[in-house]
């Protein structure tokens, strides 16, 4: 990772975002520190992907600021944070050149592009499938592929949209290897999920979110132990989905 | 397996683009040859005549002739946009008025042909044969005999309008279901008469290398009314600074002169000769 | 009529064979003609459909029906407004281009011009609502995402550029107005067979119709193959 100032924390405050006059998610107040693997719980429709889209970027929020620590956009304007979604958004392409592609995209020149694809293949466990048309690979080389091209743009922050809910048990393990090997590099992950053994797993932070609000954040541990909220044990216990 | 390369992809997209620029600029400068637009009438083109002259006025002089065919009319408004260099068309009083609003310096007389009355061999309104068009006309009226008019302003359907007032029938009330107005050249004309066992005015030209005729045949043909006289102008390049004034005067010189006077007399179909040159009838 | 067709086939069968320099001429113009206006309405028209199809403005709505109006802009209508500019006594007109093959390239570009952009706007809306996501993440928005987005629709592109290639190779009434159907100059194969028609020389007119639409069919055939096992290897 580069040695620069960091982006984080990440802060919320206030954040909503309506559509047509109805509020998607309101109220929102967060804060994403450094090397923390945040997962966001919820029912479908808690509004969890909402946050993570007003966090990267692809939705402007209607209220409220959502604040970066430093650099973000300011020094390069280009994000120091990548997103990947719940369905891989693959290019129609070879698995090398949707690397090739998002490095082109943020700027890397030709030569220094090459070294990092290969790197990326390597690294990802994917080389063997350099020269395949990417939309042809399973659901599960997929999904490592897009965080693969996520990685490759050397991102200090990885937001995930539930990106193993479509994945077989076993794709979903090679997954989480993945995401336990990225903090292991000290990135900061945050990601959607409605698998409660994988939030278990990997989180160290969980934001419970409900109808458009956050109900309720802490450290995982105490979340899964000592929920403070009615709602919360609803969930856990099943019975909020 | 064909695997199209981005770089192979822009390489032909970058041809193609190139290729229609050369085609551009083939059109801008024409490979620096001499040529010049001569507006005329479909007429003429149909029946060959150009084919046969024009190939001798380039080799003589190495100015190419590009003919752009059309109804008289039509050719005079080309003249009178600053579309063309000469006018090569058939219509007297047209071109005499064209003259006159100052488009061009003179005209002259190039040749005539003839018009020939065509119709059906089942012959309706009863007129084969006849000498008189005006009788003619006005049997085909009294019988309400399917007519088709060119409609299109040429000189051809000019001088099928004035034939009918000749002959004493008023187009404003005669007209009806038996005559119809088509709105197009000649042998479109010929084309719909032949299907609909209709008469028409044609010249003999484009009828004797017509070639779809089925049923149709000269029904009136030899009287002196039926002349058709083409007269020959160059645009007035004190209008229209482009035109090519001394190119287009070459090919009028040449047109009326010995040389090309004698090519339109040898211009033969099926040992027929269709046009008969009249430049030094200064009345024509 | 069967001696017709029979007679047809036989002028089609003998220009292809016998390889007549003037009838060669006809077919290498109009081909030049018609993949020239192709190239530059390519050129303009797939950026631009692009843009049109992956970005929101206020009138958007009413520029999409305009432009997928004007696909159907009768030929003769376009050919009488390209003549008017053209002429010696339009706006144009210093350039000398009417009555020339540049002319018929500018018609037919104006023709298939709407065809490439309406098409390519409805090809790239759908790719866009599948790729816009990932896209904008990596900071490819408006303009900058166009390269990719046309790259990647390449293949359902083709179809757009053979619809206008089909219209503009098709098309009769412009090119007879602006190009004036000057022989050996601006004579394309279907101003001939509009000639040949008028001269009452049916079996040559659809001689030369067979063979233009032969040649259509060729051209068709080469690009669809290609894009299927392009397709397939792009996934």
């Amino acid at each position: 990772m580069r040695e620069t100032t960091s982006i984080l924390p990440l802060r919320f405050e206030g954040v909503g975002f309506s559509v047509g006059g109805q509020d998607l998610v309101r109220d929102l107040d967060l804060t994403v520190e450094r090397g923390h693997t945040t997962v966001l719980l919820g029912p479908n429709g808690a509004g969890k992907s909402i946050l993570l889209r007003l966090a990267h970027g692809l939705l402007a929020p209607s209220r409220g600021r959502i604040d970066w620590a430093a650099g973000e956009g300011e020094t390069t304007g280009r994000r120091r944070h990548a997103m990947v979604f719940q369905k891989p958004v693959m290019l129609r392409r070879s698995a090398h050149d949707n690397l090739t592609h998002a490095l082109a995209a943020a700027g890397v020149g030709w030569r220094a592009r090459r070294a990092k694809t290969a790197e990326t293949l390597e690294r990802f466990r994917l080389a063997h499938l350099a020269g395949r048309p990417a939309r042809l690979l399973s659901g599960g080389e997929q999904q490592r592929l897009a965080i693969a091209r996520a990685w490759a743009l050397d991102p200090e922050l990885l937001f995930l949209d539930e990106p193993t809910s479509q994945l077989d048990p076993a794709a979903t393990r090679t997954i989480e290897e993945m995401l336990t090997g990225l903090t292991a590099e000290g990135r900061t992950l945050m990601m959607a999920s409605h698998d409660l053994g994988q939030a278990r797993r990997l989180a160290t932070r969980i934001v419970f979110m409900n109808r458009g609000r956050i109900v309720e954040t802490g450290p995982a541990a105490v979340f899964f132990a000592r929920p403070r909220t009615e709602e919360a044990v609803h969930f856990l216990d099943g019975e909020l989905i | 397996m064909i695997r199209i390369d981005r770089r192979t992809f822009v390489a032909a997209a970058a041809a193609l683009v190139m290729a229609s620029g050369a085609a551009l600029a083939q059109t801008a400068a024409p490979a620096g040859g001499r040529s010049i637009t001569v507006a005329s009438t479909t007429s003429t083109r149909d029946s060959g005549l150009f084919d046969h002259i024009l190939p001798l006025f380039s080799k003589k002089t190495g100015i190419e002739v590009k003919v752009v065919a059309q109804g008289t009319g039509q050719a005079l408004d080309t003249g009178r946009r600053g579309d063309a260099d000469v006018l090569f068309v058939h219509a007297k009083p047209a071109e005499e008025k064209f003259v006159a609003e100052g488009f061009s310096k003179a005209r002259k007389p190039v040749m005539y042909n003839d018009f020939v009355l065509i119709g059906p061999k089942s012959d309706p309104a009863g007129i084969r044969g006849t000498t008189d068009i005006a009788a003619a006309l006005r049997a085909i009226q009294a019988k309400q005999a399917p007519f088709v008019s060119r409609g299109d302003r040429s000189g051809t359907h000019q001088a099928e309008l004035a034939l009918w007032k000749k002959a004493g029938v008023d187009m404003a009330t005669a007209k009806g279901a038996w005559y119809r107005e088509i709105g197009q050249g000649m042998g479109a004309a010929l084309n719909i008469s032949s299907s609909m066992g209709a008469y028409v005015l044609a010249d003999r030209g484009t009828w004797i290398s017509f070639k779809n005729r089925s049923d149709l045949d000269i029904a009136v043909e030899g009287d002196k009314a039926l002349f058709n006289q083409y007269g020959i102008m160059l645009v007035n390049p004190d209008k229209f600074a482009h035109v090519k004034a001394a190119d287009g005067q070459a090919f009028i010189d040449w047109v009326v002169g010995p040389e090309g006077q004698k090519a339109i007399a040898d211009y033969k179909i099926g040992g027929q000769q269709l046009f008969f040159p009249n430049a030094n009838d200064a009345g024509a | 009529m069967a001696t017709d067709f029979a007679s047809a086939l036989a002028a089609a069968f003998g220009l292809i064979v016998g390889l007549d320099p003037a009838f060669l001429g006809v077919v290498a113009l109009s081909l030049q003609v018609t993949l020239s206006a192709l190239a530059i309405a390519a050129v303009i028209g797939l950026p631009l459909g692009a843009l049109l199809g992956i970005s929101r403005f206020p009138g958007r709505t009413v520029l999409v029906v305009v432009v997928n109006a004007l696909m159907g802009l009768p030929p003769v209508v376009a050919g009488l407004l390209i003549f008017l500019l053209l002429s010696r006594s339009g706006p144009l007109g210093a350039f000398g281009l009417l009555f020339t093959p540049g002319a018929m390239v500018v018609a037919q570009t104006v023709l298939i011009l709407p065809i490439v952009v309406a098409l390519t706007r409805q090809v790239i809306e759908d790719l866009w609502s599948e790729y816009g996501d990932h896209l904008r993440s990596i900071d490819l928005v408006g303009a900058r995402a166009v390269p990719t987005l046309l790259w990647d629709g390449r293949f359902s592109l083709t179809t757009a550029l053979l619809a206008g290639f089909g219209r503009a190779s098709a098309e009769v009434g412009a090119v007879l107005i602006v190009g004036g159907n000057i022989a050996g100059h601006t004579r394309t194969m279907t101003t001939a067979i509009a000639l040949e028609t008028s001269k009452g020389d049916l079996p040559l007119a659809l001689g030369l119709g067979i063979t233009l639409v032969g040649l259509t069919l060729a051209i068709n055939a080469a690009a669809f193959m290609a894009g299927r096992i392009g397709a397939r290897f792009a996934g």
